[in-house]
């Protein structure tokens, strides 16, 4: 793009503030990234070596001894299979509910749809509460079970916003008259015409779903109290946030393998968060345009 | 009247059936998971007796918010509600905003770009990583924290022991992990704002500081507005997550908030009937406070909600 050549001389306060705006964004990286980096070289650093603090900006001594423990600790592939399980089902699910309320939603003849919108939207401002929910799904025997995982949430009235005003803005009326012309029933036009011209949004919308399914540690504190059923994020809590590996099986070892064992705990942590966010990070820097693009939609208003 | 909408209606349902169909099972998810525990709140006036259920258990009034407005960590929780909630509030609102200005002044597109793709990711990570990492970076012998202080000569501090430290710790990992997120929003505002308008104030002679308080903010500020209120709706919301992970028996002076307690009195306590009480207190001042700010937005600003 070229401007228009205007000539100003430059602003010598404008300069600092330049100068400042880039050290500042520069720091601000270094805020952002070096956590981040710091937890993954000390993952791949030997446990005496960053319990020193001698680990900063390189790993040192490297090694794998800390994913090794990370893989022997069963629980954790307890939780990494129940958490694949309610992501990719709970996230169909979430789908196909979001989907089922956008599209009519969006659609002109629907006559209640005003009603509806408005009842669906009353929810974010008006709910039971944590203790009437519970009733509830106890009431229906979903507690203790793998469905008070996702059923309690199968929709989001955040994303079918999204989802509905995005079917008004890009699909025309004008092709679902022509549609009709050819003999299609709203819900062949739907499957035909309006999903695969909305695959951004849906998009977007699965990966909200499914990052929410993948963080998810409320709901099994709530409704959960079985081992077996316990996603990742439950185990992850025991490991980082409680001392349980480092405190089982102390007895009985002479201080020197007590403390090689306490800082083997320490490094454990480091392993237990790569390996859990690790998915999440694989598939983010593809994704994130298509988040951020979730974020101007839903910013949107009619 | 009557009788022809409700001929409309059939009629509109024989025509469009699918659509109808298709969107039923929508309604009774709502119905069962949004509205029947809306009819659970009585509980909130009524003491609880399981075998006699919701609705045949005996009312008591409002002998539960009596309770709890009575009880000695009230005041205790309110401050600490309130506290944690101003303070992300004033330090988390403005942040994202300076942050997307500064950011729409960077020219250099590689810089800007990365600052922005490396700032969102801290967004998805889960809030018990989040907690792990704040044990881990906050640890007394081995946290980056504690090192620095080392190296300035001070002693190490158990940051998480002191309830002192609670509220810091808690908002400033806050804006670590949400200011990224937070500033799309305003970064989308920002690219439409007219550039004329900026070269008409660079002939002028403004400085950027100046374009960015005579230009860029205003154009803005109904965005700004916006999140304000619904921020404001939110003070009494303390998220659950972060505070219930990072509490301990040693900080739980300042990390006891009204959702740790509703969770702590009926879930841990079983006191169905208190717990609904409290929340429901809870809801209605957010309420209070949604519409209040609403309010007064609107006449000081003429920019609204609803």
């Amino acid at each position: 793009m070229k401007r228009n050549k205007i000539a100003v001389k430059i602003l010598h306060s404008d300069r600092i503030f330049d100068a400042v705006n880039i050290l500042l964004m520069c720091i601000l990286l270094l805020i952002f990234v070096w956590p981040l980096w710091f937890v993954l070289i000390a993952s791949v650093s030997d446990p005496s070596q960053v319990w020193l603090g001698n680990v900063v900006l390189l790993p040192k001594k490297f090694t794998m001894i800390a994913y090794k423990a990370v893989l022997d600790y069963g629980a954790i592939w307890i939780g990494y299979r129940n958490t694949i399980f309610y992501t990719v089902v709970g996230t169909i699910l979430n789908l196909v509910m979001t989907i089922c309320a956008a599209y009519p939603l969006s659609r002109k003849e629907f006559m209640p749809r005003n009603v509806l919108m408005f009842l669906f939207m009353l929810t974010m401002y008006f709910s039971g509460g944590l203790i009437p929910t519970y009733l509830v799904v106890g009431k229906l025997h979903l507690l203790n079970t793998p469905w008070a995982m996702m059923i309690p949430g199968a929709v989001s009235i955040y994303n079918i916003i999204i989802t509905k005003t995005y079917f008004v803005n890009s699909i025309p009326q004008s092709m679902q008259e022509a549609a009709e012309l050819d003999g299609a029933n709203s819900f062949q036009f739907m499957t035909r015409i309006v999903l695969p011209l909305s695959k951004p949004i849906l998009a977007v919308i699965a990966l909200y779903y499914a990052v929410g399914h993948w963080n998810d540690f409320f709901t099994a504190l709530i409704y959960i109290n079985e081992k077996n059923l316990m996603p990742l994020q439950s185990f992850l809590r025991d490991l980082l946030m409680t001392n349980k590996m480092s405190l089982s099986n102390m007895q009985g070892l002479d201080a020197a393998a007590s403390e090689a064992k306490l800082q083997l705990a320490q490094t454990l942590k480091y392993s237990a968060i790569i390996v859990s966010t690790v998915p999440v990070l694989c598939i983010y820097p593809f994704i994130q345009k298509y988040f951020v693009k979730g974020v101007m939609i839903g910013s949107i208003k009619e | 009247m009557g009788e022809s909408f409700r001929l409309r209606l059939g009629k509109n349902i024989r025509k469009n059936w699918i659509l109808y169909v298709m969107i039923l099972p929508v309604v009774i998810y709502y119905i069962i998971f949004a509205y029947a525990p809306l009819y659970g709140i009585q509980l909130a006036f009524k003491n609880f007796i399981i075998k006699d259920g919701i609705w045949g258990s005996p009312w008591i009034g409002f002998e539960h918010f009596v309770r709890f407005f009575k009880s000695y960590n009230f005041g205790l929780l309110m401050r600490n509600t309130i506290g944690i909630s101003l303070y992300s509030l004033l330090v988390g609102f403005p942040i994202p905003i300076v942050f997307a200005l500064m950011l729409n002044y960077i020219r250099n597109r590689y810089l800007k770009k990365s600052v922005q793709m490396i700032s969102y990711a801290p967004y998805f990570i889960s809030t018990v990583v989040m907690c792990g990492m704040i044990v881990i970076f906050l640890n007394p012998d081995t946290g980056i924290f504690n090192t620095i202080r080392g190296f300035l000569g001070l002693e190490a501090l158990d940051f998480l022991s002191r309830p002192e430290w609670f509220k810091s710790i808690y908002v400033w990992t806050g804006v670590w992990q949400g200011m990224g997120w937070s500033s799309i929003i305003y970064i989308s505002a920002l690219s439409g704002v007219d550039y004329q308008m900026h070269e008409a104030a660079i002939v002028d002679g403004a400085s950027k500081l100046q374009r960015i308080i005579h230009i860029d903010l205003p154009s803005i500020k109904p965005t700004i507005i916006m999140l304000l209120i619904l921020q404001i709706g939110s003070l009494m919301g303390v998220g659950f997550e972060k505070v219930f992970l990072l509490q301990n028996t040693l900080n739980v002076q300042a990390s006891s908030v009204i959702s740790t307690y509703v969770y702590q009195v009926g879930l841990l306590n079983n006191d169905y009937g208190y717990s609904t009480a409290i929340g429901l207190f809870n809801s209605v001042i957010n309420m209070l406070l949604l519409v209040a700010a609403n309010q007064i937005c609107k006449r000081l600003t003429q920019e609204s909600l609803f």
